[in-house]
């Protein structure tokens, strides 16, 4: 849908993004189980085919790139799920979303 | 009759439950936000609620994409904590109040609040952290102190847009504390909203902070909480960042209230991870 204005630096999840995102979020979505955790490191490739990603979204999977990941129409909570499974958290999320360190990403 | 007791606006921030795990609470940087709880435990303990109902939303445990209400209702007789996929420990279970949740349920829809009603509900760190944050004394492993409250847990979606105006959350906390002071049982009912403030996870504005918009709020919830209803969705998202309409969570409790409470603490303190933390109590008159 058209926003009355756009807000700098800043997604709105509408229904047009968690449509284009959705085969995305629910890959992401599965990883609240440790067994799709660990089915995803065994095998990364037949983990995603299993969940119809299209190319920009495997291609930002496979990059582990936070931007890439909310371009294809990923929800921050769900991607939040698979950042996890490499030890990260929103902060680190972050962080590379404005290309700079964690610390240097803290808001005071 | 059931009797509000009054409400709680907490901060709901995943690390908070991670901190309680690993028992930082005295940590440097944690002591400053947990000193701010000890006033609002004290008030808790001398009114002793029987049933806390915490207004919160899911971020992925129990509602995906799939099928995503608006507002929802916890119909059960107990809830769980599930894994969330980043490490934190799950928590005991909750008993919960079904005869209370029915009573809500047709309250709402008969004040024309078509309510999901949900006989299994996870809840989520958005319901456990401020569970957790009232009641320390808790054994969040389930060997020793169970909670002593029954809870009723109601979501109300800040995932997806279209979310819930503001004005629409503070009419849906308004019908619940109708439907509550309509109760026909002697119980005394505590209404926690959780979240917030202000705080934004995504985009080059990742980091955003409001702290002149975080004590407009805690200050007008108060005693001028429809000053906080003009806003549009997309308004709170610029104002309080696109996370921070948790604050959602917030006016939905104010409005259980009724016109006047009293302000038993009110504290603010940046940052916890990347979120303005905050915790309000409001006696009820």
């Amino acid at each position: 849908m058209a926003h009355t204005h756009p807000i700098e630096g800043t997604i709105i999840f509408d229904g047009a993004i968690a449509q284009r995102g959705y085969a995305l979020n629910k890959l992401c979505f599965s990883f609240n189980d440790r067994a799709n955790r660990d089915a995803f490191l065994a095998d990364e490739d037949a983990y995603c085919e299993k969940f119809g990603l299209d190319a920009a979204q495997r291609a930002a999977i496979a990059h582990r790139n936070v931007t890439e990941l909310l371009d294809a129409g990923g929800n921050v909570y769900y991607l939040a799920k698979f950042a996890g499974i490499f030890g990260l958290d929103v902060q680190d999320i972050g962080a590379q979303q404005l290309g700079v360190t964690k610390e240097a990403s803290v808001p005071g | 009759m059931a009797h509000i007791i009054g409400g709680i606006g907490t901060t709901h921030v995943p690390s908070i439950g991670g901190a309680i795990a690993k028992g930082k609470q005295t940590d440097p940087y944690w002591k400053p936000f947990f000193d701010m709880f000890p006033p609002v435990r004290g008030w808790l303990k001398s009114e002793r609620p029987d049933v806390v109902v915490v207004i919160y939303n899911d971020h992925g445990l129990n509602f995906f994409l799939d099928k995503m209400p608006t507002f929802a209702i916890g119909a059960a007789a107990s809830y769980h904590n599930a894994d969330e996929g980043w490490g934190l420990p799950v928590v005991r279970s909750f008993t919960g109040d079904p005869a209370l949740s029915w009573h809500l349920a047709e309250g709402l829809v008969a004040d024309e609040f078509d309510i999901v009603t949900c006989q299994e509900m996870l809840v989520d760190h958005a319901f456990v952290v401020p569970m957790q944050l009232l009641y320390p004394d808790v054994d969040p492993a389930g060997a020793g102190a169970d909670w002593p409250v029954r809870v009723v847990p109601i979501s109300i979606n800040t995932v997806q847009h279209p979310i819930p105006s503001a004005a629409r959350c503070y009419k849906f906390g308004q019908a619940i504390g109708r439907a509550i002071r309509r109760y026909d049982q002697d119980i005394n009912v505590l209404v926690v909203g959780t979240g917030g403030l202000s705080h934004q996870l995504e985009g080059t504005r990742a980091g955003f902070i409001n702290k002149e918009f975080d004590r407009l709020c805690l200050d007008r919830l108060v005693a001028h909480p429809k000053d906080l209803t003009k806003y549009s969705s997309e308004e709170l998202v610029e104002l309080a960042g696109s996370q921070g309409v948790e604050l959602l969570n917030w006016i939905a409790m104010r409005g259980a209230l009724g016109d006047n409470v009293d302000a038993i603490s009110s504290s603010y303190h940046v940052p916890i991870s990347n979120t303005a933390s905050a915790v309000l109590a409001l006696a009820a008159a």
